[in-house]
């Protein structure tokens, strides 16, 4: 069944909306629109990880706690590989995603045989791992002290210096990427994915191969992850592993959760919710006063939010206008059925 | 492999069953929580350090000795993870297991501000239950092993936890409707087994067990609202190690880790935490359910 690039007038005119972002900032008066560019740079950076992780747990039922571990190498990949070996920024950014999917596949391989809370530690593991491989490997890594003055990402010859240039081109990415993950889950990928989510067994028996689907839904993950962390880099134009630390993994986790599992858009709202909320309390005055009572408020948004949307932010917003896939039920509960 | 035989294996072994007794005792809460409700919680090693905070206001500020400290803070830490339960989680179970374990997340950052709100985030010295010169070992005319007091206490409180426990799930009735609850609550349910008060219950006594586990780190890592970060994660790592719904696993796990952790943060620091996870997934390849964890057997 063929369908239309933009199936809602409505994603059509929020993707309009989107691109006129930059001049509309302009015109509000007493609102810094560098930072507010920046910010949204980096949320729609995080989006991406999030539409890969959503991809992988969402869909395909998998658990990971190691995302930060991924946006890392594509981060360090695309950093060493414009710095040290000169490539051009445009080879550098799909080299990194490619890189980071060959790792993905490979951390795909345990998740053959493990689920659950099994899984979970083990990309646990890797995420926390990562960050001290880079530390060992110092003299390519520059260690503790990170890769400083990255150069800028530059697109046939034009240097994107200014955020609203790298708005754009982190935009063009996050369009792209979005309508692939789409496409891959209305695929027979996709069907795949998700026959694999609601029993392992049955998909099995239905002639799914789970060593294939499996380790692909790993690679395709940590492709998003590479190329936002490569992406990453040139924004802030310095990484080092303080970067990409476990808490990030659990915010991605916390982005998918929030903005609803299974849902290509609530990936994408989740992670513009949950880079703004922080920015947003910093700015409050009662709470500018309570320094720690900032943390307090964001956990206690986080479970209001789990609460009230059980299926996420997306799923409340969604469900008149476009059936979503049901909530995943990751490590699903086979005792549940009686 | 010159280095294999020049280790102060003996020392480094004993340093590891320490550390790993904490990991252990962390590890128990967790595994309790699993058991009980099926979820997989973030929030154990705050509830801990949130319950030492309570009884070093209660030693430090209020005076009182000792037992009576302790007795009152594991009494509050019952509730709290009964209040738990009954405001948050009863609720966040009605979605995906993903949703709990958000819950849980969020619980742990509450936890970690409130904690410092109210006594603030300085490094503070937490009081020695059991103080006295360290056991030594004489293993040779040149070297002797040392054990602090401390880690002995723990050590023991570990183990003699873990056999209560094991008991408890084995033979008592509400341990028994505790495992029935988490292997099927329709049927438990359907059994007359009261599962809403149960996972209160399970909830409660795994505070409680984070209360003790906060009450013997304080005094090893101080006490700051972070303080668990670390153990937190190695006890969860300890736990699935050991096979997520098994006691003695987590026990066995925790040591295991400890050791792990020990000999490779002697041999190579900066590589500690990816050798010990090296490890746990080559074990967990072998064994997907862990040391002592029995396979799941799943129905379509």
């Amino acid at each position: 069944m063929r369908q239309s690039l933009f199936p809602h007038p409505k994603s059509l005119l929020l993707v309009l909306a989107a691109a006129l972002l930059p001049p509309l900032l302009g015109v509000i008066p007493g609102i810094p629109v560098g930072y507010v560019l920046y910010l949204v740079c980096l949320a729609l950076i995080y989006a991406i990880v999030a539409l890969g992780l959503n991809l992988l747990i969402g869909y395909a039922g998998q658990f990971s706690l190691g995302h930060a571990g991924f946006l890392a190498i594509g981060a360090y990949a695309s950093a060493v590989l414009t710095q040290r070996f000169g490539w051009p920024f445009l080879l550098a950014l799909p080299m990194a995603g490619l890189l980071t999917a060959a790792v993905g596949f490979l951390l795909g391989l345990p998740a053959l045989r493990l689920s659950g809370p099994y899984l979970a530690l083990v990309t646990l593991g890797f995420g926390l791992s990562i960050p001290q491989l880079v530390l060992w490997r110092g003299e390519l890594t520059g260690g503790a002290g990170g890769l400083r003055d990255l150069p800028p990402a530059s697109v046939l010859g034009l240097e994107l210096r200014s955020e609203s240039a790298y708005y754009y081109l982190v935009f063009l990415v996050i369009v792209a990427l979005t309508l692939f993950a789409r496409n891959v889950v209305q695929s027979h990928t996709g069907r795949a994915f998700i026959a694999i989510r609601d029993s392992e067994i049955a998909a099995q028996a239905m002639g799914v191969n789970l060593t294939r689907y499996k380790t692909t839904a790993f690679a395709l993950s940590a492709f998003y992850a590479g190329v936002a962390g490569s992406l990453y880099a040139h924004l802030i134009r310095f990484i080092s592993p303080e970067s990409f630390t476990v808490i990030l993994s659990v915010e991605f986790l916390t982005m998918i959760v929030v903005g609803g599992l299974g849902s290509v858009s609530g990936s994408i709202v989740g992670a513009l919710f949950l880079t703004a909320l922080p920015e947003v309390f910093a700015r409050l005055p009662v709470l500018k006063d309570f320094k720690n009572l900032f943390i307090v408020v964001f956990g206690a948004v986080l479970i209001l939010t789990i609460l009230f949307f059980p299926r996420g932010l997306a799923g409340a917003w969604s469900t008149r206008t476009r059936p979503i896939p049901p909530p995943a039920e990751p490590a699903a509960r086979p005792q549940e059925a009686v | 492999m010159a280095w294999l035989t020049t280790l102060p294996w003996g020392q480094l072994i004993i340093n590891g069953i320490a550390l790993g007794s904490l990991y252990a005792l962390t590890a128990f809460g967790i595994v309790l929580i699993y058991k009980t409700t099926d979820v997989l919680t973030f929030g154990q090693g705050e509830l801990a350090m949130f319950s030492a905070f309570i009884a070093f206001t209660l030693l430090d500020r209020l005076k009182l000795p000792f037992p009576v400290a302790f007795v009152l803070t594991l009494v509050f830490a019952l509730g709290l993870g009964a209040v738990v339960e009954r405001v948050l989680m009863r609720r966040a179970q009605q979605g995906s297991i993903l949703n709990s374990i958000i819950v849980t997340i969020g619980l742990a950052l509450v936890l970690v501000g409130m904690a410092g709100f109210i006594w603030g985030y300085e490094v503070r010295p937490f009081p020695d239950p059991v103080t006295g010169p360290p056991f030594l070992f004489r293993v040779s005319p040149t070297q002797n092993l040392v054990l602090t007091q401390l880690s002995a206490v723990i050590l023991a409180v570990t183990l003699v936890l873990m056999l209560l426990l094991f008991a408890f799930f084995r033979f008592s009735l509400v341990g028994i409707a505790m495992r029935a609850v988490a292997q099927n609550r329709v049927a438990a349910r359907l059994m007359g087994i009261p599962v809403d008060r149960i996972n209160a219950l399970g909830w409660g006594v795994g505070a409680a067990l984070g209360a003790v586990t906060g009450m013997l780190i304080a005094p090893t890592n101080s006490l700051f609202p972070n303080m668990m970060g670390d153990v937190a994660i190695k006890a969860y790592a300890g736990a699935v190690l050991g096979g997520i719904t098994s006691l003695p696993g987590a026990v066995v796990g925790g040591l295991l880790l400890g050791i792990i952790d020990s000999v490779a943060g002697f041999q190579a620091p900066e590589l500690r935490t990816t050798i010990a996870f090296t490890l746990l997934v080559i074990v967990l390849v072998i064994r997907p359910a862990g040391l002592l964890g029995r396979r799941e057997i799943k129905k379509v």
